[in-house]
């Protein structure tokens, strides 16, 4: 198997939250970007942070049907590190002048696939925050639902239903005040964009 | 039709489990029904936006998980020692010999150039000089130079001049500023521009400010009674324009040179000088810096060794300091208001200025 075929493989498994492809990407990448981070005024929490940003584009680049990688691995989470790094650094007002400079050069252009990760950064915030206003218990039933993928007899056991039914009404409850806050946000959001 | 009842069944719609007469049943509502078609649009997106957020918090767990995983295998670490396994250590395996050879021929070289350059270069490395002229460099001179001054020379018989710079005058009773390194002997004689010389005693030295004065105590000194300049205090601006009076050369003769204020603080941020991008040389040390109107707003005192053009100048804050601490030892001195004059060259042509002003800027030789 030459390696454009195991990058393919991995890419699949990656799409499919294969654990082992999972490891074996971040094993062999990890070090790559902790060293630029590392070497550009982060830490090692910002080098993790980083890495698993990158990580999560890849993921959802690699679970979109019409993806592609016209690169190799390596290059594309250097790249995307990179610029997310960059981009963290000025928000952080720390642009410095010891920052290495190879920093700033642009590996491979992955300016749309920042663009959309960036707006899907946006609906996550929406939707995170949505989830930490309905507070109790409805975060937990909600996340346990449809995050941990749990059903509903399972509901049930967990949080002490007395039937099926009633953890049914609950979710549904649940359910619409999640939806009221995300929209109220998200309305805002996009007619700010209009 | 209770909403739960819709809702449950647009999941259902949605997730592929309606039976196939139930799903066309639906559809031809949903076509039918404008209102209900828009609450299965709005809901589609939010449970879009639910399966993206479910995913996304998913693999961010895994990542998390992964990570911690791999630190406790080994794979990747977070400290400074283990990180060398990767890719560097690999490098390092590979171009072990190359380097070893490399840094012996860096190592070699520089050898043989930091000989070179001590044996040829010269003796001293400080990082700044002062700029007074030294006693090597007078000595070439001092022969050549001998049978001329001997006759107005008002230095005793026998006098070694030990240094020398420049000084200007601060009061038209005859006292001078100059640099305390300037005056490495124990007395000093003064030559204004026309060469003529005058005696003076050394009245206050602070060799922490590397700040003198000396006062002409020379009978042929004629009093003036103001000066034609003020000693500004006043901050001034980053690339104002400043220039000098002085007499670096060996045949002393009253030198103008001219520059800009390159920097607010001076050498390694001491912030009782200022940088001045000019051409300095020894025995400008104790010269006026003047700024464009004709007024002194500093004393010229070192430049960095490593670098062209780099000169350092005392603030004349520092000056009114010294003078004031003088005072509170002295009786005699002189007080910092006589410094104040209306008689500026402000709308003077530079010439015309520099014909006024070296008349206040002496030649200091200090002897022994």
């Amino acid at each position: 198997m030459n390696s454009e075929e195991k990058e393919h493989k991995l890419l699949k498994g990656l799409a499919e939250n294969d654990t082992k492809a999972i490891e074996a990407i971040y094993a062999s990448n990890f070090s790559l970007i902790q060293a630029l981070v590392l070497n550009n005024n982060g830490s090692y929490d910002d080098a993790r942070d980083i890495f698993q940003e990158a990580m999560v584009i890849l993921y959802e680049k690699a679970k979109s049907s019409e993806f592609q990688l016209t690169c190799q691995l390596k290059t594309f989470l250097y790249a995307i590190s990179k610029r997310l790094w960059l981009k963290k650094l000025k928000h952080h007002g720390l642009f410095v002048s010891n920052t290495d400079l190879s920093l700033i050069e642009q590996v491979i252009p992955v300016e749309e696939d920042l663009e959309i990760a960036g707006q899907k950064d946006e609906e996550f915030k929406l939707m995170e925050m949505a989830f930490q206003k309905i507070g109790e218990p409805c975060k937990s039933l909600l996340e346990a639902f449809y995050i941990k993928k749990k059903n509903m007899a399972e509901l049930v056991e967990l949080f002490g239903y007395t039937n099926t039914d009633n953890a049914k009404n609950q979710k549904y409850k649940c359910l619409m005040r999640l939806k009221k806050l995300f929209f109220a946000q998200y309305n805002s959001k996009k007619s700010d964009y209009e | 039709m209770s909403e739960q009842f819709i809702i449950e069944s647009f999941e259902r719609y949605f997730n592929d489990e309606m039976l196939p007469e139930e799903r066309a049943y639906f559809e031809q509502i949903r076509t039918e029904n404008q209102e209900l078609d828009q609450m299965v649009v709005s809901h589609k997106i939010f449970m879009d936006k639910m399966a993206a957020y479910a995913e996304r918090k998913n693999i961010q767990s895994v990542l998390n998980s992964t990570h911690d995983h791999l630190l406790k295998k080994g794979a990747i670490a977070e400290d400074q020692k283990k990180m060398s396994k990767g890719k560097i250590l690999q490098l390092w395996h590979r171009y072990k010999k190359t380097t070893a050879i490399a840094a012996c021929i860096a190592g070699l070289t520089a050898l043989v150039i930091s000989g070179v350059i001590s044996t040829f270069g010269p003796a001293s490395r400080q990082q700044i000089e002062l700029l007074s002229r030294d006693i090597e460099q007078l000595k070439k001179t001092q022969d050549y130079q001998y049978t001329q001054i001997k006759e107005v020379t008002k230095m005793p018989e026998g006098a070694v001049v030990k240094s020398g710079g420049s000084a200007f005058m601060i009061d038209g009773k005859g006292y001078l500023v100059t640099n305390a390194h300037v005056l490495k002997g124990s007395s000093a004689v003064v030559a204004n521009s026309d060469g003529q010389e005058f005696k003076t005693s050394i009245v206050y030295v602070d060799n922490q400010k590397d700040l003198a004065i000396l006062k002409i105590t020379d009978s042929d000194y004629q009093l003036v009674k103001t000066l034609p300049y003020d000693l500004k205090s006043n901050k001034v601006e980053l690339g104002a324009e400043v220039f000098t009076l002085g007499y670096p050369r060996n045949d002393w003769v009253i030198t103008y040179n001219k520059g800009y204020l390159s920097a607010v603080s001076g050498f390694d941020g001491d912030t009782s000088t200022v940088q001045i991008s000019l051409l300095a040389n020894p025995g400008n040390s104790g010269g006026p810096v003047f700024n464009k109107f004709g007024d002194i707003v500093g004393i010229l005192s070192t430049r960095e060794a490593n670098a062209q053009g780099v000169t350092f100048a005392i603030k004349s804050k520092e000056i009114y300091q010294a003078i004031d601490e003088w005072q509170s030892k002295d009786t005699s001195a002189i007080s910092p208001e006589s410094m104040h004059t209306d008689r500026n060259l402000r709308s003077e042509s530079r010439e015309n200025q520099l014909k006024k002003l070296q008349q206040y800027v002496y030649n200091v030789k200090a002897y022994n």
